[in-house]
């Protein structure tokens, strides 16, 4: 294990109770957000008013903007990051709200409006049909049904992702950087314990892949952001590429972290 | 080898021991990163004194000009900390993305705690901030003299 962790004596039921009004204390909807003041709101409460019982939580990932209070007063729990972390760090912060409270499952939804609630249960049942399944990934390119418009390079990139996940992995990836996942108790307590950092969604299949976990692609709609502006520009998507390959190619070379399976046993 | 070069290097390496020696006297330089250092500036001592040495090392590795190896070698060194010091960034960094996210979730249970029971009244007033600070950092600075 890469982080000692004692936080058994731990609790944030309270989470699970009184605060969310809308509790159902099993599924945990992640949404990390930097400066997303503009779309926060409509995502918070898309997510709240979406057939699928759920808790949400921002991650504000050290945001300058009113993203928290934006966030706050449409009804989600804030945890503000002290400075900014970046996507992985956030969404690990969700990883550890997850495990600390005993969620059964947990979402990440972006800030942005890039991603539609009403899709969560599409991929929440994914997961619950299947116990061995740890991680249901929402696919933009799965079917040709939902027309995505990206830009040329982005699209390239993420083929190239897929291309190389593909092989790596000895199976059929076609959305390797989409942020709209769920994950079950097995999972939280993995990427509790270890998350990638800048750019998490790729490595993670193959850490996924390598601790013995596994997943499936499912389609899903997805919007383009309704604001804020993607933490990949393109000046930085050189950046990126070279990063999540050394990332990719460090991961194959590592020891996955081990997680007992027979240690998840649920709070209900 | 000139002898001027011999004890130009010569007194470049004990400056750079007695450098290091009085950075971790004055604990400017914890005796971690001043050990490696250290091993670089006696390395160099070694092969300026020891001229024999550097020709047999220059002679094996096909460089001519014996001071030649004695830069390489201090190069050597050099980058050998700048790998060191890139690692222990990435450990700091490994080591602050924790804290904040503890410290995010420890604030967001506090908030909710406070939300939860706001007739409760808090009978001790917290501690200033100012005495916090400074009894942790004395705490520190016992340890160190331990």
């Amino acid at each position: 294990m890469r982080y000692d962790d004692d936080r058994d004596g731990r609790s944030f039921d309270h989470v699970a109770d009184p605060t969310a009004r809308r509790s159902a204390g099993r599924l945990l909807v992640v949404v990390p957000a930097y400066n997303e003041e503009s779309s926060i709101a409509t995502v918070v409460s898309q997510i709240r008013e979406c057939s699928t019982p759920c808790d949400v939580v921002v991650i504000d990932d050290g945001s300058t903007d009113a993203t928290a209070s934006e966030a706050r007063a449409a009804g989600a729990l804030v945890v503000t990051l002290p400075f900014n972390l970046g996507i992985g760090g956030a969404v690990q912060t969700g990883f550890l709200f997850a495990q600390a409270n005993g969620y059964e499952y947990m979402a990440q939804v972006d800030g942005d409006g890039q991603h539609s609630p009403e899709a969560l249960e599409v991929l929440l049942r994914a997961l619950e049909r299947d116990p061995n399944l740890d991680m249901a990934c929402g696919s933009r390119f799965l079917t040709s049904d939902y027309a995505y418009r990206a830009s040329t390079a982005r699209r390239l990139g993420i083929r190239l992702f897929a291309f190389s996940l593909t092989h790596a992995l000895h199976r059929r990836i076609t959305d390797p950087t989409s942020g709209f996942r769920v994950w079950n108790r097995r999972a939280i307590e993995l990427f509790a314990a270890g998350y990638p950092h800048d750019y998490p969604e790729v490595e993670s299949l193959l850490m996924l892949h390598l601790s013995g976990l596994s997943f499936a692609e499912v389609a899903v709609p997805m919007h383009r952001r309704a604001g804020g502006r993607s933490s990949i520009t393109s000046a930085r998507s050189g950046y990126y590429m070279l990063k999540v390959s050394l990332a990719l190619f460090a991961g194959l070379l590592r020891r996955p972290i081990a997680v007992a399976p027979a240690r998840f046993e649920p709070k209900v | 080898m000139h002898a001027r070069i011999q004890i130009a290097s010569i007194c470049f390496a004990i400056g750079m021991v007695v450098l290091v020696v009085e950075l971790v006297r004055r604990r400017r330089l914890s005796e971690k990163y001043a050990l490696l250092w250290m091993l670089a500036a006696s390395a160099l001592l070694l092969l300026a004194v020891w001229q024999h040495g550097l020709a047999l090392i220059s002679q094996a590795v096909g460089i001519y000009y014996p001071p030649t190896a004695f830069l390489v070698i201090a190069f050597s060194f050099a980058l050998l900390l700048l790998l060191n010091f890139s690692i222990a960034a990435s450990r700091l960094a490994e080591q602050t993305r924790m804290l904040a996210q503890r410290v995010a979730l420890l604030e967001t249970e506090l908030a909710t705690q406070r939300l939860r029971a706001p007739a409760v009244e808090v009978p001790e007033p917290l501690v200033p901030a100012t005495t916090v600070a400074r009894h942790s950092s004395n705490r520190a600075s016992e340890q160190h003299t331990l």
